[in-house]
């Protein structure tokens, strides 16, 4: 990742390959003049207080109201719950389990259909074929695109009686023609099919970046050993990208907790849509209010979402550290 | 694709295929021909929809050729959906917040990056912790936190923070900055300390050295993640839909789900305003494309 960021600053001013980072530094520090504190302070402070008060603050409160009972209204009105909220939603809460089989599934969808597809098209892309830039800019077009809007698109091609699928399949206007968005039993996986034509395009401009800084004479030592392209591809080229193999990990696994657009554009996440992220919303702004609640749900999603994150910063930062 | 490495990969592999016997690539092409039709549909059929006016899919149904094609269904889209409104309030929440968020990570990222103190890690931990959270899990607290930060009704008509523009662009500010603070750092990171170091003994203090040294060096980062932040914070769906309620501030983006209610059954608009809000992004993507490309691969943790 910063190899990229390196190739994009002219030669002349870029810090040597490997040299020591922290050379000077520890010295400059004792340089700065009470101005240049100054400075610095509200250089760090001003974007650090915002990054607090509207990312970490909330996060907190989310996990400090899951245990409260609250109706949104007044704040005098907050009354400790202990987990009863946590009960509720394991026991009582008719979506809660279905939501969490959804967000599986799609995780499970994106990670095995999805993200191999990408890799796909990016290995065949990057063999230099004729048109590759064409065909490239076809796959990538709906990242491009807002997941609400690729949820308008699909549903004009998933409708019942005037869809393009229902004709092709030549169900169109007779009693099997499937709403695929509405059916309950098949609007999952038409809404994930719907995701992957974006995430497909994601992982395969991601991969094709991974592909052409892998370095060649792997390959060709490779193919001198006797390793057939299958070969070649698995054991050498795939774990040479192992940086990008870890981004596209946590981009999948965080992509599945965050299926949200797509499915509150379909139906705000009900029958037969329902996930953790949606349930969240629906608890915070239907008619009662339970704020409790939807901040117990919403503790449930960031747990989860932990593993990734804390995966992924590790990979990232592990090595900064121990410098 | 990402243009710098495109360029050196290319040679190389070209030398390479030089030397080895041509190969043919029919299976992969069918392969990808279709795969491409496939991937080209979605969009096709929305087009294809969007250019018949509602009586001639009426009478000779959606699955045919004949009637009229014209672009009636884009400007009654345009009148009865509101765009110009919509269109407008996207840009009034898209122009600040990109800026802003550019402005202040990279303030952050050059403290980090440039000057060595303890809590460096910590702190760029914290930021790109920050960008990875799913947004749902902040929205009832900033919910809560907007509706009783009360100001006074003319500056806001709600009374309180809810239903601004302002807590929309603050709140995508606070959580894009991690990401841009995270490529930055990085890009910063690489640029030779010979620089600062020439200006630090010419008496140069912080601020001159962030503002005549670095930020100009950063202007291809810059283009990147401007581009790509553009893109993001325009297809940023869920903020608005949490904090603003009344419809004619939405930004198109939460706005087009109304759409299917306000264009009943009418596919044709649909389809016409589906592709009324394509357009900016497909323009930036026709223009930006290898800025946008560039800013995706310079982080790669965008999640």
């Amino acid at each position: 990742m910063s190899s990229t960021a390196r190739e994009l600053i002219p030669e002349e001013s870029r810090e040597p390959e490997g040299a020591p980072v922290h050379r000077v530094k520890s010295g400059r520090v004792r340089r700065l003049s009470g101005r240049d504190k100054m400075v610095l302070a509200l250089m760090v402070g001003i974007p650090t207080l915002i990054e607090l008060t509207l990312v970490w603050l909330p996060m907190l409160m989310s996990v400090g109201l899951s245990f409260t009972r609250w109706n949104g209204l007044d704040l005098g009105d907050i009354r400790p719950a202990g987990v009863a909220n946590y009960q509720y939603i394991s026991q009582d809460y008719p979506p809660f389990w279905p939501a969490v089989q959804h967000n599986m599934l799609w995780l499970l969808f994106l990670a095995l259909i999805a993200t191999p597809l990408g890799l796909l098209l990016a290995v065949l892309l990057d063999q230099n074929i004729r048109g590759s830039k064409i065909y490239q800019s076809i796959f990538f077009a709906p990242v491009m695109l807002s997941l609400a809007l690729i949820g308008i698109i699909w549903q004009l091609f998933y409708q019942r009686d005037n869809g393009l699928l229902n004709f092709l399949l030549g169900t169109a206007g007779t009693p099997q023609a499937v709403d695929w968005f509405g059916d309950s039993s098949v609007n999952i996986w038409a809404a994930m099919i719907a995701a992957t034509w974006r995430h497909a395009g994601y992982v395969m401009l991601l991969y094709l970046a991974g592909l052409k800084g892998v370095d060649p004479t792997l390959k060709e030592a490779a193919a001198i050993d006797g390793a057939n392209a299958v070969q070649t591809f698995f054991r050498v080229v795939f774990p040479a990208m192992r940086p990008i193999n870890i981004v596209i990990v946590v981009i999948t696994i965080i992509e599945s907790l965050r299926a949200f657009d797509v499915v509150y554009v379909i139906n705000r996440g009900t029958n037969g849509l329902e996930m953790l992220s949606a349930l969240v919303i629906q608890n915070l702004v239907g008619e009662g209010q339970v704020i409790g609640v939807g901040s117990a749900l919403a503790v449930v999603l960031l747990v989860i979402s932990l593993v990734p994150i804390v995966f992924y910063l590790s990979r990232t930062f592990g090595k900064e550290n121990k410098a | 694709m990402s243009t710098t490495t495109a360029r050196s990969g290319g040679t190389r592999t070209a030398a390479l295929r030089s030397g080895s016997r041509p190969r043919r690539h029919y299976g992969t092409h069918i392969f990808l021909t279709v795969m491409a039709v496939m991937w080209l549909i979605p969009l096709g059929w929305s087009l294809f929809t969007a250019l018949r006016p509602v009586a001639s899919t009426n009478e000779h149904g959606y699955f045919s050729v004949a009637g009229d094609f014209n672009f009636d269904n884009f400007t009654q889209a345009w009148t009865q959906g509101g765009f110009a409104t919509y269109f407008m309030n996207s840009l009034i929440i898209t122009v600040p917040a990109v800026l802003l968020t550019l402005f202040l990570a990279s303030l952050m990222a050059f403290a980090v990056s440039r000057v060595s103190w303890k809590f460096n890690i910590t702190l760029l931990i914290m930021f790109t912790a920050g960008n990875l959270l799913p947004p749902q899990v902040l929205a009832a607290p900033l919910f809560e936190m907007a509706k009783h930060f009360e100001v006074p009704y003319s500056f806001s008509d709600s009374g309180n923070m809810l239903n601004t523009y302002i807590v929309v662009i603050a709140v995508n500010i606070a959580v894009q900055m991690g990401f841009c603070t995270f490529v930055l750092s990085n890009y910063m990171k690489a640029l030779s300390s010979d620089l600062t170091e020439a200006a630090l003994v010419d008496g140069a203090g912080i601020w001159r050295q962030y503002r005549e040294i670095i930020l100009p060096l950063c202007r291809p980062a810059f283009a990147a993640l401007g581009t790509l932040q553009i893109i993001f914070i325009y297809n940023e769906y869920f903020w608005p839909l949490l904090f603003i309620q009344s419809g004619n501030r939405l930004p198109i983006t939460t706005a087009i789900n109304n759409l299917q209610g306000q264009f009943l059954n009418n596919y044709n608009l649909l389809a016409a305003g589906a592709v009324i809000t394509v357009i900016p992004t497909l323009v930036i993507y026709l223009l930006l494309q290898r800025q946008f490309v560039a800013g995706l691969t310079l982080g790669s943790s965008k999640g």
